[in-house]
């Protein structure tokens, strides 16, 4: 890759466009210690609203829930949508055209619908509503996903280095965990993320398929914001930004110490 | 094979994570929905602490959501907390159970009035839990003529000022009330006329806000509008330049009750905790912390002696305590039956620009 | 012998390639025939029923809701929709695509980081970051405080409530959706190549146009995809930040399944909203390219 840096015009660009998209968590972060419950003016600076919401037991809850059901959708949809992927970029079989279509469908059914109609059809198959249902639904809408960034990320993939690999005595195993995986890796670690964040942010569809107890973390929030955007609320979305942005630095040490160990 | 392994310990979470939600087959819990911010923390402490049910507390945003998900066959609810029109509808089809009546004793402690309600006679499937209007709010600071009719809020100098709920029933029923019409009107040409002086209407109106009308009010996007009673009366905590307003035409009026679905898994702590809600100290709690109107005496008179100044405010502010003739003069949203494809094509097209 | 048996199926898997495709797309489509198909076969069945007096289903054949649909008032709803997920897509791509390419761009090392850096507002709440915005575009928001200190503006702009506001939130939330595929496709050209063809005397720009671009079809693809299709079908944000002063096809369909309690109609509209959107895809898809690729 280039080692030249880009240009300056690309980069105040970027900068413009962090900003654009930090802008608003900049606003909730200040509104977190905003004094007045309503939030709609700054009244003062205060941290109560950290502490009532270390002791909210429901949002923690609700936050373990969406957790788990972020983690095993994203997992299970990620390894099913690479497959799916690589059939679709590399192969001609018979249904070709009915699995992409189905592949399209989760993305384009209006979300009501699909919450509706996977509720209607887990009572009628007999499924308890809880956090197994909503893991089903959320895996069902994260596989097209996963599959149309990995099959991008395919696109133009040069098999002469595969084929050179399996004439050198690598079985397709090998071939596709040192060759082809490397290589389609930040696809696949692009779709996984997309498929977290969606899980992590569904509402419409987890509502419907949620049970008595198996509140997740928008459907909470979107009831706490019926009353107004209180500044817990804020406060919730901040230690959520600042935890993942801990984990990322940890994982950047990591990465560092490792480089330097070779 | 490392990845089978990973893939069967996947399987194995799913589907652990599936049997796990089946979970709440003992008598010792009581799944509760409800609307969000309306039963307070205390009250299930208290109901957990007399009676040693734990409470599950998962929520809705509109009676609409709660119909979807119960027609489309969810259960495993024991208590949910449906509006007036809401318990008619889950009534004709089939979906409460009925309560006896005799197991819920403080049943007593409701207001006469509100016993034997239109909605659910003799109250077979439901007890009342608040109630309250739905008017005009003004900012007095903005806004200095005097407000007393719905009407008034079609006069040109609130341009781009006014916020009303997004609530089809509500807007066009209030409509029709300045026409001279029934709120729950069923006759075309009254809705079309309904129709035709909305649109009139669209150019005062900032947004629609069944959720949290007092924000644009307090942030001072708006001016005046149209909201439910509660929300006015905490916007006037903030602000008292906000007034609340019960209008000539007719302001609304609303029941929320407590009932039980059908195939609740709970069905005796579901009553237990009916009686409970209705204990004066219980429906207090959620006076105080909710500022709709309450439907228990006792739970007035309890306040009438613990906290006089309180109850003198409570029975003084016309967002809590209404009138008696705007009360009579009330007009609750009833189902209207088939009408309702009429009604939510009347509201499509006043949207949706002509 | 079972290890004969399993030895013969591999080698049979091994030499033929449908049998691959088939072998590799069969989790998916399992699992979506139980969790996506039969779900939607409920809904189909459903588009063809009728509305009973308290919102309840009649099961009565007929095709009353889809003739219903093309009335011109669905219709104009419908093109609106349209209108605005078409904008929300260009005007993503426009704006995603510098910074897709500045990613792709910046030293190994950093990439992810630049990656995760987009998506992590994406984890809080959906809502709650709408809100923010009404916070900053509202008459004394933000923006319109700080213009005003600046002087730069005589009287408050009047952004929240009005298409612009609903503009911005709507490429807020997608940006997100067309980076991620334009990174994973600009990520593969190898730009030393490019540069050693600049540093020969080959324009920059021409370069990019000849090169680079072409080559990032399939992402602009894949994101313009992604960011279109929900566009469709999104109501939250315009009805947040624009006031719920419109109705949009999502707005319609929900409405029908909670207000109106009209599901057979809502399932009907939702029926031509998939099979119209499925179509436009696929033609789209295949005309870039992106299925052309194949194993014979």
């Amino acid at each position: 890759m280039s080692e030249k840096k880009a240009a300056p015009w690309l980069r105040i660009y970027a900068v413009l466009a962090y900003a654009y998209i930090y802008l608003p968590i900049l606003i909730l972060i200040v509104f977190s210690f905003n004094s007045q419950k309503l939030n709609v003016r700054w009244e003062g600076f205060t941290l109560r609203w950290y502490g009532e919401l270390l002791r909210d037991q429901e949002v923690l809850l609700a936050a373990r829930n969406s957790i788990v059901v972020a983690v095993v959708s994203t997992l299970v949809a990620t390894v099913i949508g690479t497959m799916a992927a690589l059939a679709l970029q590399r192969y001609r079989f018979p249904g070709y055209t009915l699995a992409e279509s189905t592949l399209y469908i989760p993305v384009i059914i209006p979300e009501v619908v699909m919450g509706i109609a996977l509720l209607a059809f887990f009572a009628q198959a007999g499924f308890q509503l809880g956090l197994g249902t909503i893991s089903l639904a959320h895996i069902a809408f994260n596989i097209p996903f996963v599959t149309l960034v990995v099959r991008a990320r395919l696109h133009g993939f040069d098999k002469a280095i595969e084929e050179a690999a399996m004439d050198l005595g690598a079985n397709e195993i090998t071939t596709f965990r040192r060759v082809t995986l490397p290589t389609i890796l930040p696809g696949v670690m692009a779709g996984a993320l997309l498929a977290f964040t969606l899980s992590l942010d569904d509402y419409v569809i987890t509502y419907f398929t949620a049970g008595p107890g198996s509140t997740t973390l928008p459907l909470r929030v979107f009831s706490m914001v019926r009353f107004a955007v209180t500044p817990e609320v804020n406060a919730l979305s901040t230690l959520w930004v600042l935890t993942i942005f801990i984990l990322l630095g940890i994982g950047q040490l990591a990465q560092r110490r490792q480089a330097r160990t070779f | 094979m490392k990845t089978i392994n990973y893939l069967v310990i996947l399987a194995v979470l799913t589907l652990m994570l599936v049997a796990c939600s089946g979970g709440g087959a003992k008598s010792t819990e009581l799944n509760l929905y409800g609307w969000s911010e309306y039963v307070p923390q205390a009250l299930l402490d208290g109901f957990t602490q007399e009676t040693g049910i734990k409470v599950n507390y998962d929520t809705y945003s509109s009676n609409e959501e709660l119909l979807a998900k119960l027609q489309a066959g969810a259960s495993g609810y024991d208590v949910i907390i449906p509006s007036d029109y809401t318990v008619a509808i889950l009534i004709k089809q089939g979906l409460l159970e009925e309560i006896d009546l005799k197991q819920i004793p403080n049943f007593e402690n409701v207001v006469a009035e509100l016993k034997d309600p239109y909605f659910d006679p003799g109250n077979k499937y439901s007890v009342p839990y608040q109630w309250g209007t739905v008017g005009l709010v003004v900012d007095t600071d903005k806004v200095s003529r005097p407000i007393t009719k719905w009407a008034d809020l079609w006069d040109p100098a609130f341009k781009g000022r006014v916020v009303l709920l997004d609530d089809e029933r509500e807007v066009l029923g209030m409509v029709l009330l300045t026409l001279g019409y029934d709120k729950n009107s069923t006759d075309p040409a009254q809705l079309e006329e309904a129709k035709a002086k909305m649109l009139e209407l669209m150019p005062s109106v900032r947004l629609f806000d069944s959720d949290s009308p007092k924000t644009a009010l307090l942030s001072g996007e708006v001016w005046l509008g149209h909201t439910w009673n509660g929300e006015a009366a905490i916007a006037h905590s903030e602000n008292p330049a906000i007034d609340y307003i019960c209008p000539e035409e007719g302001c609304g009026i609303w029941y929320d009750n407590l009932a039980v679905p059908k195939g609740a898994p709970h069905k005796d702590a579901a009553l237990a905790f009916l009686n409970y809600v209705l204990k004066p100290e219980a429906s207090l709690l959620i006076t105080k912390e909710f500022p709709y109107s309450t439907p228990n005496q006792a739970a007035l008179d309890l306040l009438k002696t613990q906290d006089p100044a309180a109850y003198e405010a409570y029975m003084g502010y016309a967002a809590t305590n209404p009138p008696l003739d705007a009360i009579q003069n009330g007009k609750p949203v009833l189902d209207v039956g088939e009408a309702t494809t009429l009604w939510d094509r009347i509201w499509t097209e006043v949207k949706g620009g002509e | 012998m079972a290890s004969n048996r399993s030895k013969s199926f591999t080698k049979s898997l091994r030499e033929n390639p449908k049998l691959q495709g088939l072998a590799l797309i069969s989790p998916t489509m399992l699992y979506l025939l139980v969790f996506m198909l039969v779900p939607l076969l409920l809904v189909v069945i459903l588009s063809f029923l009728s509305r009973g007096p308290y919102g309840n289903v009649v099961y009565a054949l007929n095709l009353q809701n889809y003739v219903r649909l093309g009335d011109s008032l669905y219709l104009r709803i419908l093109w609106y929709s349209l209108a605005t997920a078409t904008l929300t897509t260009l005007a993503s791509l426009l704006i995603g695509y510098p910074l897709a390419y500045y990613i792709a761009r910046a030293p190994a090392k950093q990439r992810s980081f630049l990656l995760f850096l987009i998506l992590v507002p994406f984890w809080t709440n959906f809502i709650i970051r709408i809100y923010a915005w009404i916070m900053i575009l509202r008459t004394e928001g933000l923006l319109n405080t700080t213009l005003l200190n600046l002087g730069l503006i005589k009287a408050p702009l009047d952004i929240l409530y009005t298409p612009m506001a609903v503009f911005i939130g709507m490429v807020y939330e997608f940006l997100p959706f067309m980076v991620l595929p334009l990174f994973t496709s600009l990520e593969k050209i190898e730009f030393i190549q490019l540069e050693a063809a600049a540093d020969l005397g080959a324009q920059p720009w021409r370069a990019f146009l000849r090169v680079t671009l072409p080559l990032s079809v399939p992402g602009m693809i894949a994101g313009s995809i992604l960011v279109f299709i929900p566009a469709m079908g999104m109501f939250v944000v315009p009805d947040l930040m624009g006031g719920a002063k419109t109705v949009l096809v999502g707005n319609l369909i929900r409405n029908q399944f909670l207000t109106a309690r009209d599901w057979p109609f809502g399932a009907a509209a939702s029926m031509v909203l998939l099979i119209g959107t499925l179509i436009v895809t696929l033609l789209y898809a295949r005309r870039a390219g992106l299925g052309e690729e194949v194993l014979v």
